[in-house]
């Protein structure tokens, strides 16, 4: 078993106060963060190879840099704590768990970024991570952790604490930031993008719970540690949220070079009662789903991208034989239309209109053309809109009908419209 | 200025601009829904999808700014083929209800449907239900199944009227426009909605189920109902009088112009247009002797008015002129009054109540011509009275004749037994305007004037912008304009000014632009449709 980083503090009594997570070690990232130039964290940060765990898989320290040299305006780290891809769960145990990491990472990335002012957007549904967090927070600030001129630095940082109120859509990160700004959560068009200008109409920076949470690592073990960990693209462990038909469903933390194969059978103990593998979706809903016979690659960025669907957030599906295709398709199809936020207009009206034919297939009402005209709406809106919700709603669209055709046909060969 | 090229043609453009924009500079339209020039940009219909070269994907033109060497495509095989999609998406939830829809003939969904679009349907189930028919304000009926959330209106509630009455509410392909609870949309500019609404999901209450579009006449006029003078369309009903409750007029509609109302009208202008086909117009000459009036021709009235004024010394003669009246009607007033010697000559009656005004395009001046007016010098001569004095004197039994143009004296802001007793006190009344009122029933002569939109002519709105008014329908009745009512009394009278004689409009404005040095320069014509500013 290798060694356990991001979750190192899951099994410790009481590791959500400030007090346990000092014991074992925390705050140390911060106590040599604070001590850098900011250029310098941002540079050990790039050299780690981290990358976005939210779901895009974009360089952290990249990222950090799109902020415009030279801007005087306030900037903002937005904590992207919305984690609303089904079958993902891993921000949630981070929050529960070791809500004093985020904070921790959240420090570091302020003064990397230079920012004074942070927000926690945590999903509306995550009550008990939402107390957590915001009691973290409380003690950190009463310990003099946040606030003004922290610990005599000089270096100004609070944290507010928002939730937010159960769309889907709210984890993309502009929809996040209109939704934070007291909008209705819609996406923004862009250009502009949150760096050049953000929430309040200001630099921000998005990043992930479980991205911000690896950063005390990387400044108190280095990027070298870190990036070793993992594959050459990108660097560390990470956390993998595995349910469906496996004997031991739950988080898994692997460095990023675990192949999907090792989670299925060796992490979680394989098929239950015997059954036979059917089908796995590597990346949360919005990952294009993998057969059996595609599982023996690296989970890290690239792996799944090989096979034509992507990491994601790291939500691992498993389904066996007793799995009906045409009916998981249904199931997103339906979580899709329900939370197309409706602005643009392809995913708006296409989400409904493909839910509506995966139910009627479902439902023994299917036409033979119906496989087709899925397809070719969904490939017809890939693409075309202002955020990428609607590619991800087609990852499942497509990859379910093409790689299980022969069921979808079959239901509608039997169908009242044959 | 960015140079690009749009389909093979080298445009400049200033920067900032977008491809939509740029597009139409280089004669190419790039079809879309929710863009319109006077709002932000929201990047949501994604009709407006161009490829630019070294661009993997095509992107929309609203949101995508002109750079130099720019290469933008709008007609590519890829590009035909996305907006195919696009209208597709657009209309899979749309009722197909043309038949029994208002906008039917002026809808964007047909017409890009049409140009773009030509695919065969293949959307099979149940439609998206939501609800048809509901007022949400005194002008606007929403039906929110034809509505394709371009979000135009709720930009507009936002941006131009900052009252937010409008919102985008639930998600998916459940969206829908509404009120937020406790509003209406009764803003001044509600009716604006309606123009920008590409689709039949706004209507106009006042318009919708009178007449068919494509029956309708259109002519560009002027608003009249304020200083600003918008530029409007005014679309009018010739040719089935069976319908629009036999109105002549169906609706006006806001002309751009940027110097003086952009897109836009308010919804006064909008809906003050009622008048011109009512009942209280004046229809034929009056002639009012003793008790009962009755109607004559204009070759009994007029001889009667001639005869009447030669029997007059000029100070025996009132004439209170109206800021209702164009330019060539109040320089033919003014060349008449000349002639006559006559130096008791104003316009400026008090309104009853000061009109409202905003900081946008409503003015307190609810007439279309008091700059003109005053640039024309339509006031007192040397020693001559003005309005009130004009008023003092008939009541003071020192006028024989006065002659009341359009004014609703008994309805404006002198009081009303005064001027009551003003025209109880003269000897000959003329009035001389479109509608019948207190003073037109006590008249002794009354001449039937041309309503703004059945003539031609000028106003020049509060800025000083001189602007045309094209005819759109003929004068109701024996109505006539009143230069040419005045040039008939003229000549009768001997006048030789060339006034007199003009058979049209254009004659007499460049006859005053010829004489009046604020008009120095300008000939009816080069005015245009956008107007010119006077030089005072």
């Amino acid at each position: 078993m290798a060694e356990r980083i991001l979750t190192r503090n899951f099994d410790v009594k009481d590791a959500h106060t400030l007090r346990v997570y000092r014991d074992g070690g925390g705050y140390q990232g911060w106590e040599k963060a604070k001590g850098m130039e900011p250029a310098a964290i941002a540079e050990e940060v790039k050299k780690s190879n981290l990358r976005g765990l939210g779901g895009a898989g974009f360089p952290t320290g990249v990222k950090w840099g799109f902020i415009p040299k030279g801007s005087t305006a306030p900037r903002y780290l937005v904590v992207n704590a919305d984690e609303g891809e089904p079958g993902t769960f891993k921000d949630r145990y981070l929050m529960e768990r070791d809500p004093h990491a985020l904070i921790e990472g959240m420090l570091i990335a302020a003064r990397a970024i230079g920012s004074h002012l942070g927000f926690i957007y945590i999903r509306g549904e995550y009550v008990q991570p939402w107390r957590i967090v915001s009691a973290a927070v409380k003690e950190a600030s009463e310990a003099g952790l946040l606030g003004k001129n922290i610990q005599g630095t000089g270096f100004d940082f609070e944290i507010v604490v928002h939730r937010g109120a159960g769309a889907y859509i709210c984890g993309e990160e502009t929809g996040l930031i209109s939704s934070l700004e007291g909008k209705k959560g819609w996406p923004k068009v862009k250009p502009p993008f949150p760096a050049v200008k953000g929430a309040f109409g200001q630099p921000t920076i998005v990043n992930n719970v479980e991205t911000l949470a690896c950063l005390p690592h990387i400044i108190t073990r280095g990027a070298e540690w870190f990036a070793g960990l993992g594959t050459k693209t990108q660097g560390g462990t990470r956390l993998y949220s595995v349910s469906g038909h496996v004997v031991r469903p739950g988080l898994v933390e692997a460095p990023v070079s675990v192949t999907l194969r090792q989670i299925i059978y060796d992490h979680c103990g394989g098929i239950p009662g015997g059954r036979a593998l059917k089908a796995v979706v590597p990346g949360g809903s919005s990952a294009a789903i993998l057969t059996p016979d595609e599982i023996d690659i690296p989970m890290d960025v690239d792996g799944p991208k090989s096979k034509g669907s992507m990491i994601g957030s790291a939500g691992i599906i498993v389904m066996d034989e007793t799995v009906s295709i045409p009916d998981a398709l249904m199931v997103v199809a339906r979580f899709y239309a329900h939370e197309s936020c409706g602005q643009c207009t392809p995913c708006r009206e296409s989400t409904g209109w493909i839910y509506k034919i995966s139910h009627r297939i479902v439902e023994g009402k299917g036409r033979k053309e119906d496989l087709d005209t899925i397809l070719d709406v969904a490939k017809r809106g890939a693409g075309t809109t202002i955020c990428a919700f609607y590619d991800g709603a087609v990852g499942p669209y497509i990859s379910y009908i093409e790689k299980f055709r022969s069921e979808f046909e079959e239901l509608i060969r039997t169908s009242d419209h044959a | 200025m960015p140079k690009l090229t749009i389909n093979g043609k080298e445009v400049e453009v200033p920067e900032g601009t977008n491809l939509i924009e740029a597009a139409k500079a280089a004669g190419a339209e790039v079809p879309h829904y929710c863009y319109h020039p006077a709002l932000s940009i929201a990047g949501q219909c994604r009709l407006c999808m161009v490829d630019i070269d070294k661009v993997p994907r095509p992107q929309i033109a609203c949101n995508t700014q002109a750079t130099e060497g720019m290469v933008v495509h709008t007609e590519t095989e890829r590009v035909l083929e996305t907006r195919r999609s696009m209208m597709e998406f657009h209309l899979i939830n749309h009722p197909l209800d043309c038949p029994v829809c208002d906008q039917a003939g002026e809808c964007f969904l047909q017409i890009y449907y049409m140009k773009h679009g030509l695919y065969d349907p293949r959307m099979v189930d149940e439609k998206v239900h939501k609800p048809k028919a509901v007022p949400i304000g005194p002008h606007v009926m929403l039906d929110a199944e034809r509505c394709i959330l371009c979000s135009r209106c709720v930009r507009f509630c936002d941006e131009i009227t900052h009252t937010g009455e409008l919102g985008i509410f639930q998600r998916g392909d459940q969206s829908e426009i509404g009120l937020f609870p406790g509003t209406a949309l009764e803003n001044k500019y509600s009716g604006n909605v309606i123009d920008i609404c590409p689709v039949g999901a706004l209507t106009d209450r006042d318009f919708r189920f009178q007449v068919r579009v494509w029956y309708l006449d259109t002519a560009k006029g002027l608003c009249n109902g304020c200083a600003r003078g918008c530029n409007v369309e005014v679309h009018t009903n010739r040719h089935r009088p069976h319908h629009n409750q036999g109105r002549r007029v169906a609706r006006l509609k806001p002309r751009f112009n940027a110097e003086v109302n952009q897109w836009w009208l308010c919804d006064e202008g909008r809906y003050g247009f009622k008048w011109m086909d009512d009942k209280s117009r004046l229809t034929h000459p009056l002639h009012r002797a003793g008790g009962a009036g009755a109607e004559v021709s204009w070759d009994r009235a007029l001889p009667e008015l001639v005869k009447r004024l030669q029997g007059c010394q000029p100070d025996e003669v009132g004439l209170l002129a109206s800021p209702k009246m164009s330019n060539e009607d109040l320089w033919a007033l003014r060349r008449l009054a000349e002639h006559l010697g006559v130096r008791n000559l104003d316009f400026r009656v008090p309104p009853r109540t000061p009109g409202d005004e905003d900081d946008f395009l409503i003015r307190a001046d609810k007439n279309p011509n008091s700059r003109g007016a005053e640039l024309t010098g339509v006031g007192p001569g040397a020693g001559g009275r003005d309005a009130a004095g004009i008023l003092r004197a008939a009541r003071e039994r020192r006028l024989k004749l006065l002659w009341i143009f359009h004014h609703d004296l008994a309805a404006s802001g002198w009081p009303e037994a005064e001027v009551l007793a003003a025209i109880e006190n003269t000897e000959t009344v003329v009035f001389q305007g479109t509608s019948a009122n207190d003073v037109s029933a006590r008249a002794h002569l009354v001449l039937p004037s041309a309503a703004y939109v059945e003539t031609e002519g000028t106003f020049t709105n509060f800025q000083g912008r001189v602007q045309r008014f094209r005819t759109a329908i003929p004068p109701l009745g024996e109505s006539w304009p009143d230069w040419k009512i005045l040039s008939v009394v003229g000549t009768a009278l001997g006048a030789s000014d060339p006034v007199f004689s003009a058979e049209r409009a254009e004659q007499v404005f460049n006859a005053l632009a010829a004489a009046v040095p604020a008009f120095g320069g300008m000939t009816y014509r080069a005015l245009g449709d956008t107007g010119r500013m006077a030089t005072a």
